[in-house]
Order: structure tokens, then sequence, then C-alpha cells
């Protein structure tokens, strides 16, 4: 009810420097790049007259590629962060009071490293001869040995040096183990950007969580709900704005993610940060890079934005049905 | 006893250092309205949460139909509780609300729909099934908690503190309508509450709690006219205390002498022999209050103390006389039967009559 009432004077003044600066640095520069991308350009890095030929030279087969791997690796990122950060936010919401700052405290703390320095150091721990690989070779080694049995059902793609995923062959792959390491690798840009990422996931829930009133667990129990399923249709539900806050918050520096592919993914790994990093400041095409990045947002916003319009569709049908079943409860009702 | 229906055998639950629950035994009939009173921190709560499974006694069974349930986690007892802050789930409908206990028990859909529906509308809220429960006001939260809880027929009903949160009206209004509630399912009730107008208008019975034990146990006319102790006496309702030993015995009656107050005549209905110490309480409204002495037909065997009045309160009802007796404060309720103004006013710094029967008066603490 409240949302449809206009605004008032008072709400419209607070709202307008924050209006002003997103128009300033947020609007008019993505414009500007949309811009960019109608210009063809010069070939000491300017911008040149207004033309389709960078969209044109966008057709580049590898391009689909590493947009999809960027969202897909950007979804896994995602889900790894969602996935740890829930039982952390939980349980530092059930802390005592003077528990929960220290966590929270604790958790932060990275922050006061700078972030390339943090990815740098793990370019030592994930090295080749370090003890995080040599579980990783055990790893590959028991799991070859534990699908030992299944006939080859894998093409083997990726080259030396890859960590590859995948099941192979018992005969082809111990070999393959031994010369697969994590670094330059995806498997390194994953677990190094759920790393990065993953206070930007457990704040929000957190913060969530410790609004969430942890006597309706015990209600739901004692209804007859067993824990687990008292924390997914309860606890989830109740904290479900955090969850999408802390999606927001690692998916979307996930895409744009440049910094850890490029210490981390070697060339198995280029996503499209780094293609927009490489055309802009190696092949000096500014339109070529602002075309990728406009590329990049319409591929996450168009399918988001049809998302929440079919949710609100959705909603409206839902608000009508309930209606014709408020009328028919009143109906019956009055007749007994 | 594990044939009752519901059972605490020596249950004993400590914090740390304090006792919460300290040996409890009691029963619980089927069908009852039962309710736990006493002061906050008295145990009472405790209680509670080892019947819905929420703690689990140091020591002591807990036996519902003759099954052991000490042991059982809240979802597998019959058992739902009706929270104080009634822990409605806000990202639910009322519907939804109420549908969670049958739900999770899979029952089929038309059963689920007959049921919520036919509880809506006893409850009267069926025009408000598919709201959130933040749009709902505290007595009509009030009534789904407790149409959730009772959805699926529990065995056991829980309720805790739950007409706390709401305002004076709404209170009065909410226990007529848990009553009729209670009349209309028959499921047993047991009631936890600090007020003793709350439990003394509903229970079949009441055990009164201190310190983490029972007080006493009984129907709500006899813990008023009949206090076990010194503590139910004065928790339940307003009394007067007189301390003493029992002076000389005369048939039924004997008669108790206090430091800084004339003897008093009592009914000696616990036998009780000469020189034994008592605390006997009389209630305010028993002790009548009047300028002259009580006629002499009115039988000669009456406590009668010349005294002085020293506050008076109005309270409409009746008027709460603050009087100096001896070394005594004593108080005293006159109702208004008549209206006020034809009587001849009693004001401060009258010299009047205290007189009571010694029917009246009750040896509460024998020492």
């Amino acid at each position: 009810m409240k949302d449809s009432a206009k605004p008032s004077r008072a709400e419209w003044l607070v709202t307008l420097p924050s209006f002003v600066w997103l128009v300033l640095f947020f609007a008019i520069p993505a414009l500007i790049v949309l811009a960019f991308t109608f210009h063809g350009h010069t070939v000491n890095g300017g911008v040149g007259e207004w033309s389709l030929s960078t969209w044109r030279e966008l057709v580049d087969p590898d391009y689909p590629t590493i947009v999809w791997k960027t969202i897909r690796i950007s979804f896994e990122v995602t889900a790894w962060c969602i996935l740890l950060a829930l039982p952390c936010a939980y349980a530092i919401a059930r802390l005592p009071k003077r528990w929960r700052a220290i966590v929270a405290g604790a958790i932060m703390l990275p922050f006061w490293t700078s972030f390339v320095v943090r990815v740098f150091a793990w370019k030592t721990m994930l090295h080749p001869d370090g003890w995080l690989q040599t579980c990783y070779h055990a790893y590959l080694h028991f799991k070859y040995w534990l699908f030992a049995w299944v006939p080859n059902v894998h093409v083997p793609t990726a080259g030396a040096g890859q960590a590859n995923d995948c099941l192979i062959g018992i005969a082809g792959c111990a070999i393959d183990a031994a010369k697969t390491t994590i670094i330059d690798s995806e498997v390194a840009v994953v677990l190094v950007s759920v790393y990065s990422f993953l206070p930007f996931a457990i704040m929000p829930m957190y913060t969530a969580a410790e609004k969430f009133d942890f006597s309706l667990l015990e209600a739901a129990r004692d209804l007859g709900a067993k824990n687990f399923y008292a924390f997914r249709k309860i606890f989830i539900p109740g904290i479900w704005q955090g969850i999408v806050s802390a999606v927001l918050m690692v998916f979307i520096p996930a895409i744009g993610s440049y910094v850890i592919p490029q210490m981390l993914g070697g060339t198995d790994c280029i996503l499209i940060g780094n293609k927009i990093f490489m055309r802009a400041m190696q092949n000096r095409n500014i339109p070529h890079a602002s075309a990728l990045a406009t590329l990049m947002a319409v591929s996450v916003f168009v399918p988001m934005g049809i998302a929440m319009w079919w949710k609100k569709r959705q909603a409206a049908r839902d608000r009508k049905r309930l209606e014709v079943r408020t009328a028919q409860l009143m109906a019956t009702g009055g007749m007994e | 006893m594990k044939d009752d229906f519901l059972v605490f055998d020596h249950v004993t639950k400590r914090f740390g250092a304090l006792t919460a629950v300290d040996d409890v035994s009691l029963t619980i009939k089927k069908g009852e309205f039962f309710s736990l009173l006493g002061p906050s921190g008295c145990g009472k709560t405790t209680l509670l949460r080892m019947l819905g499974g929420f703690e689990r006694p140091d020591s002591g069974r807990i036996y519902l139909e003759g099954n052991d349930i000490t042991d059982l986690p809240p979802n597998q007892r019959r058992v739902h509780t009706v929270f104080q802050n009634y822990a409605l789930f806000p990202t639910m409908t009322i519907w939804d609300n109420i549908a969670f206990s049958l739900k999770l028990a899979k029952r089929p859909k038309g059963e689920i729909e007959e049921k919520v529906d036919s509880i809506l509308d006893m409850i009267q809220m069926s025009e408000h099934a598919w709201k959130h429960p933040n749009q709902l006001s505290g007595g009509q939260k009030q009534r789904v908690a407790i149409a959730r809880a009772l959805v699926d027929r529990p065995q056991v009903l829980l309720l805790d503190e739950p007409l706390a949160a709401l305002d004076l009206k709404l209170r009065q209004h909410m226990l007529i309508e848990l009553d009729a509630i209670h009349d209309q399912v028959g499921i047993t009730f047991i009631y936890v509450t600090h007020d003793q107008g709350e439990a003394m208008s509903l229970s079949d019975r009441i055990a009164v709690i201190n310190y983490g034990k029972v007080e006493q146990l009984d129907v709500p006319a006899k813990i008023y006219e009949a206090p076990a102790s010194r503590f139910v006496a004065s928790f339940i309702g307003d009394t007067n205390f007189f301390s003493g030993t029992i002076d000389s015995i005369d048939g039924d009656y004997c008669t108790i002498q206090c430091e800084g107050f004339p003897a008093i005549k009592a009914y000696n209905d616990k036998n009780l022999a000469v020189g034994q110490r008592v605390d006997l309480s009389v209630r305010p409204e028993k002790i009548r209050v009047t300028l002259n002495p009580p006629l002499p037909e009115k039988g000669a065997g009456i406590n009668v103390f010349a005294s002085t009045v020293q506050d008076i309160v109005y309270q409409g009802v009746y008027t709460k006389y603050w009087i100096k007796s001896g070394s005594f404060r004593i108080s005293a309720f006159k109702p208004h039967s008549r209206f006020l103004l034809d009587q001849e006013a009693i004001t401060w710094n009258d010299n009047v009559f205290l007189w009571w029967h010694p029917d009246d008066g009750y040896m509460v603490e024998v020492k």
C-alpha cells in the first residue's frame, strides 16, 4: 500500500544528492561507453568516426565462449560463496553478542591487506611444489582410482599443465594428473575468487540473520519440523533479502573479475575482463573494449530483467487467485 | 502414576548454580485446563519448555499417556506451544502458517484445506487468510498462533504467557475466547502465567510455583481460600498475616497470641496443640470496618478490635482501608453494595471497629 503512494517533496529532496551522483558518475559514463561502441578506432588509440565497424568486429567466434565462461565461473563462485556463507551467517548470528562482533571483525580483517597482495600470496600457496598442489594431486589420483571402472567417457581436451576437472580413463590419466597444476587453471580462479568474495557474501547474510527471530525455528520444530526443514523453510526465507544482496555482491564483481584470472588463470582461464583489458591497453582499441563491456552488461542484465518481470507477473497472478479464494472461503463460512 | 495422562516424575533442571525446577512431580488430567502460576523466574517456563522438548531435565522423567517422552525432540511429540511473542512465520500467509503442521505431516491436500478453512472459521479470521502476520493486530496474531497450534489436534497445548503482550481490554476478551476454544476442542491446555487473575478465571486446577517447587496444586477456590503456604496466600490476592502462638484451645477453635495485638480466635482445622507457632491469614474482604461495634446477636465468638483509620483508597467497586490496630497495619476492603453517599462515611483518623468471624481466618503455616 505504501509503495503506491506518491513520494513527498521531502523524500525527493533526500534522494536528490544520490540521484545526481549516480547520473554524473554512473549513467553518463555508461552512456559514453555505449556511444564509443558506435565509433571506429584510430591507429594511435583514439576514437574515430561514427561507424558500425566495431560491432562487426565483435563477430569473433571466441567471444561467445569467453562470455559464457565468465558467466559460468561467476555462477560457480556465487554458488560456492552462498553455500559457505549460509552456515557461517547462521553460526555467527547464534553466537553470544560479544563474540559476534569479534568474529565479524575477524572476517573483515583480510581487507586490511591489499587485494592484489592477497591474490599474489595465493600464487605462492598454489606453487607446483607447494602442499596444496600435493593435496590436489592426491585428490586427482584418488578420483581416477575411484572411477577406474568407468570406460573412457572423456575426450581429453586440456593440454599439459592445465587442471581438468573431468573424468579420464585410467590409462592416460595418471600421467595427466602428474602434469596437472592448480595454478594457471580455472580451479585456481574459482578457488581464489571464492576466497576473495566470501566476506561480501557473509556480511549481508549475517546482517539479515542477526535480525532473524530464532524463536521461529523453535516454533517450526514444535510444530513437527526437523532441524534442516526448519532451516530451509523458515531461516532461508527469513533472511532472503540478505541472500539476494549477497548474490549481487558476489556475482557482479565476479563478472568483472580481472586481477584474479590475470594472475592465477594462465591461458586456461581468460575471462571477459582480461579481454577488455587487452583490447583497451594492448590493442589500444577503446571502442572495441567498450563494445565488449556492453555485450557483457547486456548478457547479464537482460536475463535478469526478464526474470524480474516474470516474477512480478507471477505475484500479480497469485494475488488475483487469492482474492477469488478468499471470496469462496467467506461464502462457505457464511452458509454454515 | 504412569497411567495418568501427563506426569512429571521428580523432574529437576539446573542452569549452572541455579536450580530452575527442583524435584517437581505433577499429574495432569486429560482435557484439563491446567495453570502453572508463579512469579517470573520461578521455573514455570522451564517446566513448559521441558514438556515442549526444548529443554531436557537433569533428572526425572516426563510421561504422556504412559509413554516416556523425556528424551524426544520437539518435532516428535504431539505437544504444541503458543509462544509469548506468537512466533508466526513472517514470510508465510496466515493460511500457510496454520497449514504448516499439516503439510509437514503430509496430509492429503483436501484434508489440509478443509481443516485450515474450518479452524479459520472458528477463530473468525477467514477474511484475513491471505494476509501476512505483520498486517494483523495483536489479538488477531494471538488467535492465529492458537489456531496454528491446534489445527492438527495435539495431545497437549502449551500456552506461554499468551496474553502478556495484549492490553487490558483485549486480554479480558481473549480470556473468554480462550475458555470457549478450550471447551470446543477438548484438548488439554497447560497455561503458564504470572497473572493470578488469568489463572483463577481460566483454570480447572492451578499449580503455584516458587523457587522451582510446587507450593500448592489445587482448584482455584481452594488455592485462594486455603493457601498451603505464606507464599501462596500472599501471591494470590491480598492478605493480612498474623504470626503468633496458639494460646488456648476451645473445641474446634483456638486462640492465637501475637505480639503487639490482642488475642485472635481462629478455626483450628489442623488440630494443632497449644504452644504451636502459626501464621494466620485473613483476607481484606473478610474483615468488616464499622464505626460502631457489631451487634451482640452477631455472635459472641467473633474477633472485634478497636482501631484507627490510617489511609483510604477509593476503588469504585470497593474502598480499601489501611487500619492501625495495635502495632499492626491491616488492610480491609469494604464493598459498595449500596449507593455510597447514603452511608455514614468513614474518614481518616476515625476510630473504628474491625471484626471478622473466626472461620474467616486461615492458618497457613505451621512452624
